[in-house]
């Protein structure tokens, strides 16, 4: 039962990094969503499984509320962000009508360097073989 | 019980509700949202006043058996962070007020912010980890709403990664409640102390380690700060006043709350160490490097953050005294600097150092304001940054840890070399020369609103004020750091009913 439960948060983390990671914005988002089960379900299997609910009287023998009470406090909590942060995707989506996430401006800026730092080294290159070799230009 | 401590979080959250109800009426809405900060700065002196001593007011929520249900625990260092923190969201209240920009003056933003405000005195009042997560989400969900106010596509990209980054935090810090409890079997932060004692100690450092990544991504430690200089900046100017400001010192307060209360003996002082010179080099090497006065001043935010780190990593009653200190000098000056570079922004219509220039001749006032704050940062004397950097300095020179001084000296350096770019790309220069944008210069003519000068001018007084009243909130700091070191007359207070 805890190893099937374990398991399963680990499915979870995994699969909720994996999405995390790519470059749009729905995939994030769910990516997000189901990195919160995993965290509710560990949070879960954090008391002893495998007892009843409170139920009656039957003092000692019940599961453990406080961790049910903690996941449903987080659970409410993603909720609320998710749909906040669904809304700030519509809004990206409405601004530049792609679902991507764009890069970074000094990012932009340092690859254009890359490639301009390249290009010279290139052409200083050619320069270079063309004074070496006298019969190249003729 | 002790019903005074609650009023921290529900004075702003109870305004808050009422300023959505009264958008219409803007005058009443201020004038609530002014008076209910201002209450909570009374309570908030109050409270200080009652622990001077070293006492801890505890109060139960719901009259719980102790260290079963809800707590709320004020000591010296909750009550220190909660008079400055309210403070200045009083002051940053003021300034939005006085905007000219309507999406910070408008219906809307005043009760996000005493959502945030109520969310803030969470953190500082909670004795209980798992309330800490809530608390940390209330003020998160406030500031997510904040930083992308103006719905601008720069604020909506920048706004996503700075969400993004919270949020795994947040997962991470629920990943990191739950693997406490089961280790141990309880979230409240007192019989945490005393229960993770009695644990393996490879277990408690890797819980320790757990925390310091969640709270370091809030905080911005090296080398999870990469977030902070990329949203900071795009928000508007209140809204990043008060985030660098607080937000980031919410994270520093966990992590000092957490590393001395629940791993007390100290094992993580060497990596600590580590953390809090790489923290300051990684930032100010950042700033140095930026064209942006919020930019500049954003990367300074983490390499201020490394000082923080520094005093707690000694893990001695005066490293952490200097600590505390350097933690209220800081959140002054950083906000009073933050304002100047909105009324920079305000008065020219630019930040860019490349664009500005000649503004001394312009604005000598907006100048001396922005100087003063400034000198304070590098920490020259006579001013509170001096202090601040001189007892850390002490503090390590004391245990001998003399690596680390010397990188916090060196990085006081390039902390005033980048002051001193701020102040010759912005302020010096000709002002008969005209400035590559004509527009530009014809905005800096327009005289600033006047509630925004007076709140920054407010603030920098304060910081200059804080060199004056150094030695009894000295005495306060060390008050502070010797109930952190040794907690247990906060576990005293909280585990007997």
């Amino acid at each position: 039962m805890t190893f099937v439960l374990a398991l399963t948060v680990a499915v979870l983390y995994g699969t909720g990094a994996y999405l995390l990671l790519q470059r749009n914005l729905s995939r994030i988002v769910i990516g997000l969503g189901v990195l919160g089960h995993g965290a509710n379900l560990l949070l879960l299997s954090a008391g002893r499984a495998g007892r009843a609910p409170i139920i009656g009287d039957g003092a000692g023998t019940y599961a453990d509320p406080l961790p049910q009470a903690l996941a449903l406090t987080a659970i409410v909590i993603t909720f609320g962000v998710s749909a906040y942060l669904l809304a700030l995707v519509y809004r990206s989506w409405v601004l530049s009508q792609s679902d991507e996430v764009e890069d970074d401006v000094e990012d932009r800026r340092i690859a254009e360097m890359a490639t301009r730092l390249a290009a010279a080294q290139e052409q200083a290159r050619e320069v270079e073989t063309a004074d070496d070799d006298p019969d190249a230009v003729s | 019980m002790n019903a005074a401590v609650v009023l921290p979080i529900v004075l702003p959250l109870g305004a808050g509700a009422l300023s959505m109800a009264l958008g219409r009426w803007p005058r009443l809405r201020q004038s609530i949202g002014l008076g209910a900060l201002l209450a909570t700065i009374v309570v908030s002196v109050q409270l200080l006043l009652r622990v001077a001593d070293g006492t801890v007011l505890v109060s139960r929520l719901g009259g719980w058996e102790p260290t079963v249900g809800i707590v709320l625990v004020v000591d010296l260092f909750s009550a220190i962070m909660l008079v400055v923190s309210s403070s200045m969201l009083l002051v940053v209240l003021v300034y939005a007020i006085g905007s000219p920009r309507t999406d910070v003056s408008g219906a809307f933003f005043q009760p996000v912010y005493l959502v945030l405000a109520a969310g803030v005195s969470a953190c500082f009042l909670t004795g209980d980890l798992f309330n800490l997560f809530v608390a940390f989400e209330i003020t998160l969900t406030a500031s997510y709403v904040l930083i992308t106010f103006g719905g601008s596509r720069l604020q909506v990209r920048h706004g996503m990664t700075y969400i993004v980054i919270s949020l795994l935090a947040s997962t991470l810090f629920i990943t990191a409640v739950g693997l406490t409890y089961a280790a141990v079997g309880t979230v409240n932060m007192a019989e945490l102390a005393v229960r993770l004692a009695e644990i393996d100690p490879g277990l408690r450092m890797a819980l320790g380690v757990f925390f310091l990544v969640v709270f370091g991504i809030k905080a911005a430690i090296f080398p999870l700060f990469f977030w902070l200089p990329d949203s900071y900046p795009v928000a508007a100017s209140p809204v990043t006043a008060i985030f660098a400001g607080l937000l980031t010192k919410v994270g520093v307060y966990a992590i000092i709350r957490t590393q001395t209360l629940m791993f007390s003996d100290g094992e993580a002082s060497m990596l600590l160490l580590v953390v809090a010179g790489l923290t300051m080099t990684a930032g100010v090497f950042g700033a140095i490097a930026q064209d942006d006065v919020k930019r500049i001043l954003s990367f300074h935010i983490i390499s201020q953050i490394g000082y923080m780190i520094f005093g707690l990593g000694l893990f001695t009653v005066v490293g952490l005294a200097a600590t505390v200190f350097y933690v209220v000098h800081h959140i002054i000056v950083k906000t009073a600097l933050f304002l100047v570079g909105g009324l920079i922004e305000e008065g020219t219509g630019t930040a860019a150092l490349s664009r500005l220039g000649g503004l001394l001749h312009v604005r000598p006032m907006l100048a001396a304001l922005f100087l003063l704050p400034a000198l304070s940062l590098a920490g020259i004397p006579p001013f509170s940054g001096f202090i601040a950097k001189l007892t850390l300095v002490q503090a390590g020179l004391a245990v001998g840890s003399y690596a680390i001084v010397a990188v916090a000296i060196f990085v006081s350096a390039l902390t005033l070399f980048s002051m001193v770019k701020i102040w010759s790309g912005v302020f010096w220069g000709a002002p008969e020369e005209p400035p590559p944008i004509a527009d530009a210069f014809e905005k800096s003519r327009r005289a600033l609103p006047r509630l925004m000068s007076f709140s920054t001018g407010l603030v920098v007084a304060a910081s200059l004020a804080f060199v004056f009243a150094a030695a009894p909130l000295w005495e306060l700091g060390e008050t502070a750091a010797a109930g952190l070191i040794d907690p247990s007359i906060y576990i005293e207070a909280v585990r007997t009913p």
